[in-house]
């Protein structure tokens, strides 16, 4: 039995066979929704990327969701204090998965000019896993652009073979860090 | 008006309170800390100022210093600028809320991040930092925080 015997003309011109990898890429890849969230004057950057002049919804990204159970991408915009480090972590515990961090900034790569602060956690990527990193001060909204374009690139190179995401040992809960005495402690009876 | 004017007709208005005349690029008057109340108070109702817009502490080698600016919203001209000094072990000195209310949150703050204490706030505990924090960050001899990270 060949295929023209099994699939009937009108459908050969309408069926498309691809991996399942690139097309369920494809499908995440252009609709990451941004949590809408903002933590310092990066933030503003990000607000006008939204906007017509540079249209973020050009990318798949219709609004920033207001719930981060909506959400697949956190775009930190800017200095996380230690005030605000467990809200941060619980936010992106809520997230479903997948999901990917945007460090966006000086503050948030590395804590910038606040670095040896006593209020400021020195980069993001202390507390999350961060996918991208978007450097200036405060980036401009191209380079945004750009950042989540090289975010795309990551979402389509992944396999489900192989993505953390999908594995069942996988670790899926970033314990969020408590205020202690001299600073953020690491949570009692911290299982890793 | 001049800052100097200001000085000399305060302290020939206010004979009982001996202040000190601190010429700089900010002229201020140097009060004594058991002095501050009333002249505050004499500042408040009888020379109008009756807006203390900002309450600073200031870590010197030997000594604390509070720095409070204050204007009118009757007539113009300002700031016009008191400092106290407090000692610098266990600095103290006495609370101007009851004058003006806007000195709550400074002075908690002022407590919070110099650890300089202000008997009489109705209120005293940190406001930026959390509690159960130890030290006060913006001493000179704070020695840093120490955090704990999940990644490194």
């Amino acid at each position: 039995m060949t295929q023209e015997d099994t699939v009937p003309p009108e459908l050969k011109r309408n069926v498309f066979i691809a991996p399942v990898d690139w097309i369920y890429n494809l499908g995440r890849a252009a609709s990451v929704w941004p949590v809408m969230f903002g933590v310092a004057c990066c933030a503003f950057e990000m607000i006008v990327t939204v906007t017509s002049r540079f249209d973020l919804a050009r990318f798949g990204m219709e609004f920033l969701r207001a719930s981060p159970r909506q959400s697949e991408l956190m775009i930190v915009s800017g200095t996380v204090t230690k005030k605000m480090a467990p809200q941060v972590v619980r936010l992106y515990d809520q997230m479903p998965e997948p999901k990917y961090v945007l460090a966006m900034g000086a503050c948030a790569i590395s804590g910038g000019p606040f670095k040896d602060g006593y209020n400021v956690v020195p980069g993001v990527d202390k507390l999350l896993p961060v996918n991208v990193y978007v450097p200036g001060c405060p980036p401009r909204p191209e380079s945004l652009l750009d950042a989540i374009l090289k975010l795309h690139k990551q979402i389509r190179a992944e396999t489900i073979r192989t993505s953390p995401w999908y594995r069942k040992d996988a670790d899926r809960e970033i314990p969020v860090p408590e205020y202690g005495p001299r600073g953020l402690v690491l949570p009692k009876g911290d299982k890793s | 008006m001049t800052a100097k004017e200001t000085f000399d007709r305060l302290a020939a208005k206010f004979p009982q309170f001996p202040l000190g005349y601190l010429e700089g690029k900010d002229t201020a008057i140097l009060v004594k800390g058991e002095n501050l109340v009333g002249l505050a108070q004499h500042m408040r109702d009888d020379e109008e100022y009756d807006y203390c817009s900002s309450i600073t502490g200031v870590d010197y080698p030997d000594r604390f210093e509070v720095v409070y600016h204050l204007y009118s919203t009757k007539k113009e001209g300002g700031p016009v600028i008191l400092k106290v000094h407090a000692e610098r072990e266990n600095p103290m000195l006495p609370s101007v809320v009851s004058i003006w209310p806007t000195a709550n949150w400074q002075e908690r703050e002022v407590w919070d991040l110099m650890g300089i204490r202000f008997s009489g706030h109705p209120n005293l505990t940190r406001i930026l930092m959390w509690e159960g924090f130890e030290g006060h960050p913006l001493r000179k001899d704070f020695p840093g925080s120490e955090d704990e990270y999940i990644f490194g």
